[in-house]
């Protein structure tokens, strides 16, 4: 019982983390119908930022504000107006496959004008342990946790609670109409992107101390984020984070319980049941057939 | 099209098999594998241009096929049994994962395949490692025999990149034969209008699940080739990023276009090798070059050249109104 | 008959011309590796080696005055693209192959390369690569069926444990070592407390070392790459697990020491090639390796680094560069340290291209890797 608590301590730090990074790839398909397949490079990359400022100097909370911008400017507005402008109005997929281009792209100028060591990062929340109940929660994983939750309350409390926040999901449901109400449809998805880069590089600086920096870090990180994004419900952002916390979850469990070898096959098993029986996501609503 | 430039399509064609046949007689045998494995991918490629090209539906697992097709191969021709057996095995068993894959997928929603798929890749790659007792899990299965063709050994490089060629050339007339039939067009017409394929009387759900499960086959196909290509395989070659691979293959060769697989698998297995030269920076040129190839043209190489063939043909047209219309005046 | 006299003329200045380019000329020698790929680490490290040691010889003249030219191709960590380099790199004719790093790789390129008769250097540590009778593989550190026993045998010894955990990563190396391990285990009659499988880049260890804890074992075998060695090592500690820790080279690394930070501590394990050894010449090539790229090399650069100079000795020792006898010199040879500085520390090679070379059993102590026991060369 207490090692189940263990479990779901851990589960729920990397799920949260997950999270974030699924919510920031519902919101891309949401404003624009960008699937990204780069989004595990996204959070991979500020990382190495971070590093290259400080390795140029800086102290260590300068490099997270410079860091911060870099990827808003790179992966945020670089990313919109270079790649998925001129691609969007041909339709999802060549974009789709342009992003897997991406990701191979960053990950290979990681390695090369990086390195292709990993390197280690450090935590923004002190190291130890705290005693709560008589449980050993590592400081880390609390703050992990911590912090992931501010990010997604403040980024629901903006959706939903903001002049901004209903404008920008106007945009998600309905372009067309938000256009001839006069909302900025463009600027609104501009906007949509520089919070995706945000949340990646704000999911960077939290996972990189654990998951240490190296150019393939990505690639797991990535498809998890798809599968919460999937089984959370792809047109929602609360989905998202349920998405990301359930697999967080669910993957530690299976480990424990079910079988190490075969732990990465649990949260797909989860993923085909739910569009089996509930295609739009746990929380998602169901779309209407576009055909 | 003209009867010139009919003939003119027919002589390149002609030109081209000649070439696939006797030029590479020349090559040493990096460059005959090279060209076996282009061969190959081409397969697994068509297979997936069925599915994506022709039926509309993203495919997550033709690498998992691949996978599937591969260990087919190996474990019954490393038993004994003769590679065309092993084959049809693994487009039986393609075929029927295909369709019960694709079943439940395609019957929730359209583009549920590609999540459905996608899960699957995962566990497909799971099982080639973790059951050990079948597929010799990590440490792969080696040794595996290539084939006698009339009697003949094909275990140097020239026979066997034939084989390759050969299986490529049967593979090709098939689609071609099945686009053409009335299947073919029920394929084609889901994608250009599923409502209306409906509406009159298309089985939509049967044929998308058919030419996904067919895709499917031509993996496995273009597996139980790659067993006896590399002689040796394990499961880290049969992962997702295999089937992304293959899609980008047929989204850069064009896909819907009948030749696309071909040039698609041709830039991601010479490409990289022509830029070689760069040292390290060559698969992140490469990336570059697909994204740049994509911003200009997103329905692939075949696609420039069909604007450009359109563009031709336009302005050709209105050239003859040009010509047309003083005459028309004329006669007035 | 004329044109057959042309011929055989032209057939004539060929093969001096071929013979012609064997005897002058740079050395070319090709090498194979991860460069990108899941296994990107271990090939950049092995080729950062190699290019170390092929610049140093060539500063001082090159090999009986020859230069030497090796070529790099990538094996993207997959065994088909591995098997096309490797057919690239023979069509080129090259002294001598080196690489892959990836055991699986080596698997399917060793036939090819046999086949031309040229000699392969490679960098796997699968036990069954040099027992396939193959005459022209040869490794550059100790085979797990080496490394293996030595570490078994000090977990009966001296830690005494009845019971353990073993962890290995779900890949060729980790797969290899468990099985070898677990065999090892049984003739002491040790019991295999619990048996746990993790992913390459796995990032979170709390479910498996839960598992650890509730098998309760004596100590614990972990044998995972550098990099989630030491992510478990920290989560060992964060859940309070108290057994020995021990484990190969990959778990007491330089590189593990700086990403687990005081985690570390108390890890135990054998060392076949690391570069803490208390080795002057090993301490050396550390400096001349980090100041070049700018960090410490794992046991992977000196491996590659290894090659070169394996390569060096061998044809100084026949006096001549000839691909054919290569192998037949190096079978048998052993190469001290105080003739050729290159090889770090004396080294024999049998028959099967295995090397027998001295060890060390480590354990860091504050961040430090101290050396608690040198096992000897066999021979």
């Amino acid at each position: 019982m207490s090692n189940l608590l263990d479990l779901l301590v851990a589960g729920l730090a990397t799920g949260a983390i997950y999270a974030i990074v699924a919510v920031g790839f519902t919101l891309l398909w949401q404003t624009s119908q960008t699937i990204n397949f780069a989004q595990g490079e996204f959070v991979m990359l500020p990382a190495f930022l971070m590093l290259a400022v400080m390795h140029a100097g800086a102290p260590f909370w300068l490099a997270i504000i410079i860091g911060i911008l870099l990827s808003m400017l790179l992966l945020g507005l670089g990313f919109k107006m270079l790649l998925v402008d001129p691609m969007l109005r041909h339709g999802v997929l060549p974009l789709a496959i342009a992003t897997m281009a991406l990701a191979i792209g960053i990950k290979e100028a990681v390695k090369q004008f990086f390195s292709a060591e990993a390197s280690p990062f450090p935590s923004i929340v002190p190291a130890g342990d705290l005693s709560i109940f008589g449980r050993v929660v590592s400081l880390q994983s609390l703050g992990v946790l911590v912090l992931a939750i501010l990010a997604v309350v403040g980024l629901t409390a903006l959706l939903n609670r903001t002049s901004l926040g209903h404008q920008m999901q106007a945009v998600a449901q309905n372009p067309t109409v938000a256009r001839i109400i006069g909302i900025p449809v463009e600027r609104m998805i501009l906007l949509t992107f520089l919070i995706n880069a945000f949340l990646v590089a704000l999911a960077s600086l939290l996972i990189t101390p654990i998951y240490l920096a190296k150019f393939s870090s990505g690639e797991v990180l990535g498809q998890a984020a798809f599968i919460a994004a999937i089984v959370g419900g792809f047109n929602q952002v609360r989905g998202a984070i349920a998405g990301g916390l359930l697999i967080g979850v669910v993957d530690n469990l299976a480990a424990a319980y079910i079988s190490t070898q075969y732990r990465a096959a649990v949260p797909m098993i989860l993923l085909v049941v739910v569009i089996l029986f509930r295609p739009q996501g746990l929380l998602g609503r169901p779309e209407e057939r576009t055909v | 099209m003209t009867a010139a430039a009919k003939y003119l399509r027919i002589a390149l064609g002609v030109a081209a098999v000649l070439a696939l046949i006797l030029v590479p007689a020349t090559f040493n045998r990096y460059g005959l594998y090279i060209l076996s494995q282009w061969a190959v991918m081409s397969i697994a490629a068509m297979g997936l241009n069925l599915t994506l090209g022709y039926a509309g539906q993203v495919s997550l697992a033709q690498g998992a096929f691949v996978g599937i097709g591969a260990y087919a191969g190996a474990i019954l021709t490393t038993q004994g049994f003769p590679l065309i057996a092993a084959t049809a095995v693994a487009i039986v068993l393609c075929f029927a994962i295909g369709w019960l894959l694709g079943y439940p997928a395609l019957r929730v929603q359209h583009h549920y395949l590609a999540f459905v798929t996608l899960a699957f890749s995962t566990l497909a790659f799971l099982v080639f490692r973790n059951e050990s007792w079948l597929t010799g899990g990590i440490y792969g299965i080696s040794n595996i025999p290539r084939p006698h063709v009339f009697g003949m050994a094909t275990s140097k490089p020239l026979p066997f990149y034939y084989v390759c060629l050969g299986a490529l050339a049967i593979v090709t007339a098939a689609v071609w034969w099945l686009i053409r039939s009335p299947w073919g067009r029920a394929f084609m017409a889901l994608r250009e209008n599923p409502v209306r394929a409906l509406s009159l009387g298309v089985d939509t759900r049967r044929y998308t699940l058919m030419a996904f499960a067919i895709g499917s086959a031509l993996g496995g196909v273009a597996g139980a080739l790659y067993a006896p290509l590399t002689q040796y395989i394990d499961p880290v070659p049969f992962n997702l990023s295999l089937s992304l691979d293959l899609l980008m293959m047929v989204i850069v060769g064009g896909s819907g276009f009948f030749f696309g697989p071909f040039l698609g698998t041709m830039i991601a297995v010479l490409l990289p090798e022509w830029l070689r030269f760069t040292q390290g920076y060559y698969l992140m040129l490469y990336a570059i070059a697909v994204i740049l190839l994509l911003i200009w043209s997103p329905s692939g190489i075949l696609g420039i050249l069909d604007r450009y063939l359109t563009q031709r043909r336009t302005r050709a047209a209105s050239a003859l109104r040009a010509v047309a219309k003083p005459k028309l005046e004329v006669a007035q | 008959m004329k044109p057959f006299g042309l011929a055989a003329i032209l057939f004539a200045a060929l093969a001096a011309g071929t013979a012609f380019a064997q005897s002058s000329g740079p050395i070319k020698l090709a090498d194979v590796a991860e460069l990108s790929g899941g296994g990107a680490t271990v090939g950049n490290n092995w080729k950062n080696g190699i290019d170390l040691a092929v610049e140093e010889i060539n500063a001082k003249g090159g090999i009986l005055g020859r230069k030497i030219e090796v070529t790099h191709a990538d094996s993207q960590s997959n065994p088909g693209v591995a098997r096309a380099q490797v057919q690239k790199a023979l069509d080129s004719e090259p002294y001598v192959l080196l690489g892959p790093g990836y055991s699986g790789s080596v698997k399917v390129t060793a036939p090819l390369v046999a086949e031309a008769g040229i000699t392969q250097i490679m960098g796997g540590e699968a036990a069954e690569l040099t027992q396939a009778g193959n005459k022209f593989l040869f490794r550059t550190s100790f085979g797990q069926q080496s490394s293996m026993p030595k570490v078994a045998k000090y977990i009966n010894d001296e830690v005494k444990a009845k019971s353990v955990a073993v962890v290995w990563v779900n890949n060729d190396f980790g797969r290899g070592g468990r099985d070898v391990i677990t065999k090892e285990f049984g003739g002491y009659g040790i019991k295999v407390a619990a048996d746990i499988s993790t992913e390459a880049g796995q990032a979170d260890f709390a479910a498996d070392v839960s598992k650890i804890k509730a098998a309760n074992p004596d100590a614990v075998f972990i044998y995972l790459n550098e990099e989630e060695s030491a992510r478990i090592l920290k989560e060992l500690k964060r859940q309070g697990v108290t057994a020995p820790l021990i484990g190969e080279t990959t778990l007491v690394g330089q590189k593990v020491i700086e990403l687990a930070g005081d985690a570390a501590n108390g890890a135990r394990g054998h060392v076949g090639l690391t570069t803490d050894a208390p080795v002057e010449l090993i301490k050396q090539f550390r400096d001349k390796f980090s100041k070049k790229y700018n960090y410490v090399p794992d046991h992977n650069g000196i491996k590659g680094y290894l090659a070169i100079y394996m390569i060096k000795a061998t044809t100084e020792k026949m006096g001549k560069v000839d691909p054919k006898a290569f192998a037949d010199t190096l079978h048998g040879l052993t190469i001290k340290a105080a003739d050729e500085p290159g090889i770090l520390m004396d080294v024999t090679f049998d028959q099967n291209g295995d090397i027998d070379r001295q060890g060390f059993l480590v354990e860091v102590v504050e961040g430090k890797q101290v050396v608690k026991q040198v096992l000897p060369k066999l021979h």
